[in-house]
């Protein structure tokens, strides 16, 4: 045996390494038949943050996720996890990471705790250990009252932070998650966004998928847009709000009138429409300012709302 | 207190036993099964068919039961071994520093501790009928080794069969051929009955091979010739279950 033992805290990284970005993607490309999944990705994630991979179904969001956490290999371009090779240490890369899929690979025979302490004992961890681990954890995802009931009892949203739970015995320093909340309540789903963002303080970089605006905007310190096998945007959430962003005023008049008018974010304007408005004798009801949306920025930058994407399914995995 | 490590097999083998033991399925496969087809073979058809076999029935269909229950047990590995693929389990392993092939072994490990379980309790049933073995020790060494190996290939032929299954209930199909298998062998009759092509497999068949050894193992009567045949099968065919679990595995794991 010459694996070494999961560490319960996350690494320290030697101080080479120290100016390495968490994640380093560059010009990963993937072809399945004639269909291009993932044409010339690049971008980096520095450590500690909290990175959101937005785009619709078809997107190669999952695959390009099945590539960085050494499941399938791209067919050029290259990845580094805090400075290894996706390819060349997979082993290594495999204990800096958690993943957490789309379903919930949990054992729906075994209770909680039980799920836990096999992932515990599966990473060497010895019997008193994988079960301090596993309490500490059914108490972080606050499934405590539920740990010895078995799975197949658990509803869906607890299945996956159980799911969760069990990536991170080990304490990797990056998480992924592929679609966390995908087909899930919107209760089960703010449950699992105060999970990430409690994993997020704690200085983890998680690099998450997702087809939901509203959660890469709540979650994500910055958001790669990926459309069509390509990554099309990045950016702050404010960012792309603001490069399709036109700031727009809403007056309504006594009369009934509504006037909208595009700023481009210059008071100046606004004060030029009043003045005139007031030189003609007419009265403002009401003024509201309205801030472009991910969704306006989304459209804008792929020509579609995600709702209406193109379905093209992923390939079966 | 305990901070021992456990091999990662026996990790995933401790998994699939616990898994089992909560599975109602599995659970009356092990246990009620056998205990209800010995009882029923005996009571229903012994007194017609002790002239049949040419002796006591219950002597002559033990070997037979012990074989179909371990059977059918064994091929319940097909669905856990399938589950395991397509519910993303082994994706997880693949993504841990873990040997994600351990996972077959825990499978196959658990299957030949359950199904010598149900060869147990066959065999208690059985004494309790009127089964009466003259085996000496070394032959009753014999009898726990080749129903071992039985088992053994019988699974690792499940897993494969899970492992190249397409849903869960093409891998739970295998269960009707750990079902039929020994019906079409000497293991309840012997052969002479049969029409001509079914007589010409089941007597050549690794099940036939197989119970005919134990009984001459069990009566102290043991066949080389047989024995022997019935070795070069188990190990051929457990050696190319291995290659094939190995190799679907592979694929499977990378799919």
């Amino acid at each position: 045996m010459t694996r070494s033992s999961p560490q319960l805290t996350p690494p320290l990284i030697d101080p080479s390494a120290a100016a390495q970005p968490a994640l380093a993607v560059s010009g990963i490309r993937k072809r399945y038949g004639d269909r291009e999944v993932l044409r010339d990705v690049t971008f980096a994630v520095p450590e500690g943050e909290v990175f959101a991979l937005l785009g619709p179904n078809g997107a190669g969001k999952t695959t390009l996720i099945r590539i960085l956490t050494t499941l399938v290999r791209a067919d050029g371009g290259t990845a580094r996890l805090l400075g290894h090779d996706v390819v060349r240490d997979r082993a290594r890369v495999r204990e800096l990471i958690s993943v957490t899929g789309q379903y919930a690979s949990v054992d729906e025979e075994l209770t909680g705790r039980e799920n836990l302490v096999v992932v515990g004992r599966l990473l060497r961890l010895g019997k008193t250990a994988a079960l301090r681990r596993a309490d500490e954890l059914l108490e972080e995802f606050d499934l405590t009252t539920a740990a010895h009931r078995r799975v197949g009892h658990y509803s869906g949203g607890m299945r996956r932070r159980l799911d969760l739970a069990a990536s991170l015995v080990a304490s990797p320093p990056l998480i992924f998650l592929d679609e966390p909340t995908t087909g899930m309540d919107t209760r089960s789903r703010a449950a699992l966004w105060n999970v990430v963002t409690r994993l997020a303080r704690g200085g983890r970089t998680i690099i998450l998928t997702t087809q939901y605006l509203e959660e890469a905007d709540v979650l994500a310190d910055r958001i790669a847009v990926l459309d069509g096998g390509a990554i099309v945007a990045s950016g702050t959430a404010a960012e792309l709000k603001r490069r399709v962003g036109r700031e727009t005023v809403e007056l309504v008049l006594d009369d009934g009138t509504v006037i909208r008018s595009v700023t481009d974010g210059n008071p100046e304007r606004v004060r030029l429409l009043l003045n005139r408005l007031h030189s003609e004798g007419r009265h403002v009801r009401t003024l509201t300012v309205q801030n472009p949306t991910l969704d306006d920025a989304f459209l804008a930058l792929t020509g579609h709302t995600s709702a209406t994407a193109p379905t093209d399914k992923e390939p079966a995995r | 207190m305990s901070t021992a490590t456990l091999p990662t097999e026996l990790v995933f083998a401790k998994r699939s036993i616990t898994r089992s033991l909560r599975d109602l399925d599995s659970l009356v496969t092990a246990v009620v099964a056998p205990v209800a087809i010995m009882v029923l073979f005996v009571t229903v058809f012994g007194a017609a068919l002790d002239s049949t076999v040419g002796g006591s029935y219950t002597d002559y269909v033990t070997p037979g039961v012990m074989l179909l229950c371990a059977g059918f047990g064994a091929a319940l590995t097909a669905t856990s071994v399938h589950t395991d693929v397509s519910k993303g389990f082994v994706q997880r392993l693949r993504t841990m520093p873990v040997r994600a092939s351990g996972v077959i072994f825990g499978h196959v490990l658990a299957s030949v501790l359950r199904n010598l379980a149900s060869i147990v309790i066959v065999l208690l049933v059985a004494v309790a009928l009127g089964f009466r073995p003259t085996a000496t020790p070394l032959e009753w060494l014999g009898i726990v080794g080749l129903l071992t190996a039985y088992v053994l290939v019988f699974t690792l032929i499940a897993a494969a069969w899970g492992l190249a299954s397409k849903s869960v209930e093409s891998a739970g199909m295998f269960s009707f051929i750990a079902l039929f298998l020994p019906y079409l062998s000497t293991a309840f009759m012997p052969a002479d009955n049969l029409p001509g092509f079914l007589r010409g497999f089941a007597e050549h068949q690794p099940v036939t091979l197989v119970t005919d050894a134990l009984r001459g193992l069990a009566t102290s009567v043991p066949d080389s010739t047989t024995l022997t045949r019935s070795l070069l099968w188990l190990v051929g065919l457990g050696v190319g279950a291995t290659l094939l679990t190995a190799r679907l595995f592979d694929r499977a794991a990378r799919s």
